[in-house]
């Protein structure tokens, strides 16, 4: 097994603490990417007020890495404007996570993805 | 903490009894069985008693053994080696979707080579019909390679009846002048030693064995050849294995293949009763006690070790690294655990919606597992789920 699965790691540490779990009921924005044939299904909620991300919250289905990528990212945008936390990348997700095997990327990708998603709906609905 | 190691079918730890046989080929009796002097003989002696022990306790002649580095070596000698060593154009060999990938990439290669391959599908708990079997089969069918138990869902395949089917078409092709011959291979990798196996009354002409599957050190393993059959070798150099495989024995690993193969044979008929009801034990508590969970694989026709389920709504690598955290070792068909993020083939052969596949987790247990263990692993799998769950987009 690889070493991203070592007792210490960032990714043990959010798949088995992970921040931010769970729906927001009145959300103004909601995400979502993946399907049940690729293994991964991301949902991201969002509370905005002045174009800021004031709340978040995450549910996946995932490996240890998908869930952990969303855990991540949702500690990386809370509190941004939005112009701000679109620019975070699966790379930088990546960064906080620390070392991964190349087959485990998609799972950061997808969270991007998510986020993306996310604030697209919040736009359909108000610009 | 304590480890609960319940990944059996990929591999198993070394019998100390086996290592103390073993022991005395690495440094004290450690000639070249080639060798001519004293020291050679004595190696020489370890392997032909190896040979002999493993011939008469499976019930072969000890010339019909190739020695080779495993049941990956052996399923390759078996079907490159039949269709390299004879000499007749346009062969067709028929195997089945669920093989382990030491058969279905080397079938894979075969096609490339230009051999023409079927992929027998299976039903919907993992088993070959004979009567699929039985219309694959052309005139230039040379080999007919069917798994005798699968890896990953334990489902103990139809052997006798297509032993029988290549039987009615090897007199079929007398009485109409074919002189193509049609050989029955198994990849018996997960039985040998683990259940009852008759190569006669299956009508087996090859098969192919691992030592480290029972108790047995890793890189050792064999390929049955039954007398007459002619194969082309994998491995050119000396006449080692008489022609069929170049370089110099491991004899440790042989010498211990055989004690290995001994001590599984003394006590498999106990073993088996002892694993089937802990196999029922786990597969009824998981089913009963947590919602939304299935068996996968035949509830009958499986391994006494085999234990495939699969738990809606959380995905199966994230519960074995859950289980792993608690010292808890199992493996799963999901995508995520593999490199190329494809479900387990043999779950999606057998239909499963790829939900299913991603959601599944193989348990299999062996010689050292006890009650309390799977009671642990009971207790850790539901709040593994349940925690999961709470986390899962899926509900």
């Amino acid at each position: 097994m690889s070493n991203c699965f070592k007792e210490n790691s960032k990714i043990m540490d959010h798949f088995f603490r992970p921040r931010n779990m769970g729906v927001i009921e009145n959300s103004d924005a909601m995400g979502e990417v993946g399907n049940p044939m690729c293994g991964d299904i991301m949902h991201i909620y969002l509370k905005i007020k002045d174009n800021i991300i004031k709340d978040i919250k995450f549910k996946t289905y995932g490996c240890a890495v998908a869930i952990a990528s969303t855990s991540v990212l949702t500690e990386l945008v809370k509190g941004k404007s939005l112009k701000e936390a679109e620019k975070i990348s699966s790379k930088r997700i990546r960064e906080v996570l620390g070392d991964m095997p190349v087959h485990k990327y998609h799972c950061t990708i997808l969270a991007e993805q998510s986020l993306k998603s996310a604030i697209e709906d919040y736009r359909k609905k108000h610009d | 903490m304590k480890k609960i190691y319940l990944d059996y079918s990929a591999t198993t730890p070394v019998d100390k009894r086996v290592v103390k046989a073993m022991k005395p080929y690495f440094s004290k009796f450690f000639g070249n069985a080639s060798s001519l002097h004293s020291a050679g003989k004595l190696a020489q002696k370890a392997l032909n008693d190896s040979r002999e022990k493993i011939a008469q306790l499976i019930g072969i002649n000890p010339e019909e053994i190739v020695f080779t580095s495993g049941g990956s070596e052996a399923d390759n000698l078996a079907l490159k080696g039949v269709v390299s060593g004879l000499d007749y154009p346009g062969q067709h060999i028929i195997t089945s979707s669920i093989e382990h990938h030491a058969i279905l990439n080397t079938a894979h290669f075969l096609e490339k080579q230009g051999v023409e391959v079927t992929y027998l599908p299976v039903d919907k708990s993992g088993l070959i019909s004979p009567t699929e079997l039985e219309k694959a089969i052309k005139p230039n069918t040379v080999l007919v390679s069917i798994m005798h138990a699968n890896n990953e869902m334990g489902a103990i395949q139809p052997l006798k009846e297509v032993g029988e089917i290549v039987k009615k078409e090897r007199i079929k092709r007398k009485n109409n002048n074919n002189n193509y011959p049609i050989y029955f291979h198994t990849d018996a990798v997960q039985t040998l030693g683990h259940i009852p196996f008759d190569v006669e009354d299956l009508g087996i002409d090859l098969f192919s064995v691992s030592a480290h599957k029972l108790y047995g050190p890793k890189g050792v393993g064999m390929l049955y050849l039954k007398n007459g059959i002619k194969i082309e070798s994998l491995i050119h150099g000396g006449a080692h294995e008489k022609g069929r495989r170049a370089s110099t024995e491991n004899i440790p690993g042989i010498v211990g293949f055989a004690k290995a193969l001994e001590l599984a044979y003394q006590e498999m008929d106990e073993e088996g009763i002892r694993l089937t009801q802990m196999r029922d034990y786990l597969i009824d508590n998981i089913l009963s006690k947590i919602k939304k969970s299935h068996l996968n694989g035949p509830s009958q026709k499986r391994l006494p070790n085999n234990i495939n389920i699969s738990i809606e709504g959380v995905e199966g690598e994230a519960m074995l690294i859950d289980l792993d955290y608690f010292g808890i070792y199992c493996s799963t068909g999901s995508a995520c655990s593999s490199a190329t993020l494809e479900p387990s083939h043999v779950l999606t052969a057998m239909k499963l919606p790829p939900e299913i596949s991603h959601s599944s987790l193989r348990f299999s247990i062996g010689r050292w597992t006890k009650k309390k263990d799977l009671d642990y692993t009971i207790k850790r799998l539901i709040l593994a789920v349940n925690r999961l769950r709470n986390i899962s987009s899926i509900s």
